[in-house]
């Protein structure tokens, strides 16, 4: 029972007693799209851009154990269009303007949108009205561009024993917040917590960093995102 | 349409073969003569505002949007500012090297674009030619040797842009206090390749315009003409500088109203004027007032304003240039044609010049020091001088903006050369696509960027109604969008 076998788009993957089945398909060198999930971390399952379809029911890979003889389905067109939907849900909830961002070329949101073969959402953009906090000397945190995948909450919890983000409000107005009061100077958040590197867009940023990397040498200029582990790199 | 005092309007809109989109009415009276006749600037953009509460480093990248044929100069111009705002401004020479390659770049690719795709077909088929002709295509069939020429002078600059700043359009390059790359061998060998090439086309290109300016003297010389003040930034030796500077601006007869003003000082020389039936602003010099202190900026104003160019043939062609008006400033609105291709052979010398130092190829990128909270930056941008002046909270994020682009600083000059233009050849005449085409010359030979990134050239519609005093549409020339003009 502490290994077994499961089935991914038809192709028999060897996996562990424990895993999950984005952990399994990782190592048979399939890769499953994912937002929120970050090595290190608990899974959250939180984006459910890692949807696959476990012996025919949605779940999200990222959270449902793999069982003996499971049958997953990752590459269908049904599961592919959820995923792009919910990715397109994104872009447009948020202030996302990729065409000046510094997270561009190193951000999983834009490189998945660009895997996804994403050229326009095909919802209408909500435009909303979020603040910028620049109160900290050294990190700025830009809720425009926020997706909610709570990295930096799990980081900050789980691996800088700090506490610094937490969510408030529900739905719509669910956002990420500073747990000790209304700006991060307030926090005991500071620029060598892993939070700051946690985040896969560029709501969480280091200042004055910028556009230091040049176009070329960034993240996803050379490869799209998941090709590390299509192609048995080392993420 | 109709106005309240029974004159009638004629509307040209959009006006063609302009980056962005821009509209002339010309107000005639029961006569047919011209009673007034002005430049519409009908995009508005904002930048200055939706900047506010972002980070000061951003905007390199973010204000060059505001533009999509010179973002090189936005980019580079908000580059220098920001530079001071974290206290780079002495930038290492690899810096100061890839940040001038990039600019002359981009000071190259968008002469070409100008001279070869939008005024070409005025020049070479005539004002009130036929308009099915007079367009890029008509100039690729006609003369396919120098349409090829442009193309490939533009794509020759752009691929400097994309080696300096990572991309053709809206790149990432310059930095605060610095550059994020250098220059490799590789990148280098690969723009010398055709170098020799790009001066020569340079060289030919300056001789068809002067040659059409020369020839044609009698009739460009009033067209669209008018005395006027000039103003540019030159080097502290008087130097044609388009990168960095002081300011320096001369009247109509070269004598220098001021010199050497310091570019963080511009407010002490510079002021601005609204009026209510433009989004653009109307800048003067503040010694002389709003009424007469308007000036132009761009090619011509550069030559005029320089002492000399440091580079051997274009500074020859400098010389040539001034010796038309003997030495005194040039006041020939159609003369910026060769003031520009001067520039594009200035800039093709600066590359050449700056790819055969090994600086390109250093390691020292960024520099940084004491920081302040405001700073102000200029640049000779490919229509003009280009200001940006940028405020900065303790919190790092933008609290104020002012930009002055160069369209900016001509728009009395355009609208003069409109008005001009308009009384002389449409007064009294019956309204024809062709005679309407010369208000359109005049505007072109500032090479204006209304607004920014429009890509449309050839499909333009171009719609004129003329409407009476209650309104009524008497006659309507127009071609529909397919059309190329």
């Amino acid at each position: 029972m502490s290994q077994f076998t499961i089935t991914i788009d038809g192709r028999e993957v060897e996996a562990k007693a424990g895993q999950t089945i984005l952990e399994a398909a990782e190592e048979a060198g399939i890769y499953i799209p994912r937002l929120c999930h970050k090595p290190g971390l608990e899974p959250f399952g939180g984006c459910r851009v890692c949807t696959v379809t476990a012996n025919g029911r949605p779940c999200s890979a990222c959270t449902q154990p793999a069982a003996p003889g499971m049958i997953v389905m990752n590459e269908t067109e049904q599961v592919k269009d959820f995923r792009k939907t919910l990715v397109e849900m994104m872009f447009v909830e948020g202030n996302h303007f990729c065409m000046f961002c510094e997270k561009s070329g190193n951000c999983e949101l834009q490189a998945m949108g660009y895997r996804m073969g994403i050229d326009v959402p095909r919802f209408p953009f909500l435009f909303p009205k979020r603040n910028v906090d620049a109160s900290h000397p050294d990190i700025l945190v830009d809720h425009n561009r926020c997706i909610l995948c709570a990295r930096c909450i799990r980081t900050s919890r789980d691996v800088d024993g700090k506490q610094v983000f937490d969510f408030v409000g529900r739905g719509a107005n669910k956002r990420v917040a500073v747990r000790s009061g209304t700006r991060l100077a307030d926090s005991d958040a500071d620029v060598s917590d892993a939070a700051v590197e946690a985040c896969p867009v560029g709501a969480l940023l280091k200042k004055r960093v910028g556009y230091a990397t040049p176009i070329g040498e960034r993240l996803y200029d050379k490869a799209p995102i998941g090709s590390e582990i299509e192609n048995g790199e080392e993420s | 349409m109709s106005t309240s005092n029974g004159m009638k309007r004629v509307v040209i809109e959009p006006v063609t073969r302009v980056e962005g989109h821009g509209k002339v009415t010309i107000l005639l009276d029961d006569q047919g003569q011209v009673h007034q006749a002005r430049l519409h600037i009908v995009e508005f953009r904002g930048f200055e505002r939706f900047i506010q509460g972002r980070p000061f480093w951003e905007m390199p990248v973010a204000v060059q949007r505001l533009c999509g044929i010179c973002p090189v100069s936005h980019h580079l111009c908000a580059a220098k500012a920001v530079d001071r705002i974290v206290g780079g401004e002495n930038l290492t020479p690899t810096a100061m090297k890839m940040r001038r390659l990039m600019h002359y770049g981009q000071m190259f690719q968008s002469h070409a674009l100008h001279f070869f795709h939008l005024a070409s077909p005025d020049l070479l088929f005539g004002f009130g030619s036929d308009v099915a002709q007079r367009n890029v295509l008509g100039v690729a069939a006609a003369h396919p040797e120098l349409a090829k020429q442009g193309i490939l002078m533009r794509k020759y600059g752009q691929e400097v842009i994309r080696l300096t700043a990572g991309k053709k359009v809206h790149g990432t390059g310059a930095i605060p206090g610095g550059i994020n790359k250098n220059l490799s061998i590789e990148e280098r060998d690969f723009l010398l390749e055709d170098l020799d090439q790009m001066v020569a086309w340079a060289e030919g290109a300056l001789k068809i315009a002067k040659d059409y300016t020369v020839e044609n003297l009698d009739a460009v010389a009033g067209f669209g003409s008018f005395d006027s003040n000039h103003m540019s930034l030159v080097r502290a030796d008087g130097a044609m500088d388009l990168y960095d500077g002081v300011l320096r601006a001369v009247d109509k007869d070269g004598n220098v109203i001021f010199d050497g003003v310091d570019q963080q000082d511009y407010l002490d020389v510079i002021s601005e004027e609204v009026r209510p039936w433009s989004y653009m602003k109307f800048p003067f010099i503040k010694s002389i007032g709003p009424e007469n202190g308007w000036y132009r900026v761009g090619p011509l104003s550069r030559i005029n304003a320089c002492d000399f160019i440091d580079t051997p043939l274009a500074e020859t062609a400098r010389q040539d240039f001034m010796s038309l008006t003997d030495g005194k400033p040039n006041n020939i609105t159609m003369a910026y044609h060769w003031a520009r291709m001067i520039e594009v052979v200035h800039s093709i010398e600066k590359i050449k010049e700056l790819l055969h130092d090994e600086d390109l190829q250093g390691e020292n990128l960024v520099v940084k020091g004491k920081g302040r909270r405001e700073a102000v930056a200029i640049l000779e941008a490919p229509r003009g001088t280009l200001f940006h002046h940028y405020k900065v909270g303790e919190d790092d994020l933008v609290e104020q903006a002012n930009l002055i682009v160069s369209t900016t600083s001509n728009n009395e000059p355009m609208n003069r050369a409109v008005e001009g233009v308009a009384r002389e050849y449409l007064s009294g005449q019956e309204i024809t696509e062709g005679l309407l085409n010369h208000v359109e010359v005049a505007i072109r030979a500032y090479d204006p960027c209304l607004s920014c990134a429009t890509h449309a050239m050839g499909r333009m519609p171009l719609v004129i109604d003329l409407v009476d005093a209650d309104g009524n549409l008497l006659d309507r020339k127009g071609k529909d969008t397919g059309d190329a003009c």
